[in-house]
């Protein structure tokens, strides 16, 4: 994992192969697409790369990267929440 | 191992450095995701798009890339990482034996294990006995 520069754009993760509008550019207005989910047990992970901190550093994930090893992705509401 | 939410990478350096690092020596291990616009949180289906953040699920990603096991929950309860622990052994046991060999519920590594088969059907009773 290489370390990313850090700017003050507030970067995101996406879904690997996912059509993407930079935030900021005037991309012409489109109806929002209706999310698809994608996953299901037994069913490929959807690959996605993500900005990411890391032991005092500011990197990128890959999903696909981590292949051939077990992967454990917890989603969570936010950091300092309680539980 | 990779937790995520809709919180910046900034929050996520504070939240370890101020918080996370008093109950875990030498603060979080794994990289923790920012999902700012909750795009990979949408296509995991977690993504509550009326509160604008992401629910606690959980998924179990094998060797090849494919999901063999999801847990999501409301915020309000907290998960259990020993259950998580179980079932990636008991993913693990089943992947090395190539499937010949399953683990019935409440499985621990050490436990006894079924050979699904023509013998077997019928006489799960002989070889497995719940605890209690």
């Amino acid at each position: 994992m290489a370390e990313e520069s850090v700017g003050c754009a507030r970067p995101t993760g996406s879904v690997v192969g996912a059509s993407s509008t930079r935030p900021g550019s005037a991309a012409p207005e489109q109806p929002k697409e209706v999310s698809v989910v994608q996953v299901r047990v037994g069913g490929k992970a959807p690959d996605f790369q993500a900005p990411a901190y890391h032991q005092g550093k500011f990197t990128s994930v890959k999903l696909s990267d981590q292949l051939g090893k077990w992967v454990l992705l917890c989603f969570y509401p936010g950091d300092f929440t309680f539980v | 191992m990779f937790s995520a939410s809709v919180d910046s990478t900034f929050v996520h350096k504070m939240w370890d450095e101020q918080e996370l690092s008093k109950m875990v020596t030498g603060g979080i291990p794994f990289p923790m995701i920012s999902d700012a616009a909750g795009n990979l949180g949408r296509v995991y289906g977690v993504y509550d798009e009326n509160a604008g953040v992401d629910i606690r699920g959980r998924f179990i990603i094998d060797p090849d890339g494919v999901v063999q096991a999801m847990e999501v929950m409301t915020p309000p309860v907290g998960r259990n990482l020993d259950e998580t622990i179980r079932q990636v052994q008991a993913f693990q046991h089943v992947r090395k034996t190539k499937g010949a060999e399953v683990t019935p519920s409440g499985w621990h590594p050490g436990d006894p294990v079924l050979k699904p088969g023509p013998d077997l059907v019928g006489n799960v009773w002989k070889v497995w006995k719940p605890r209690k």
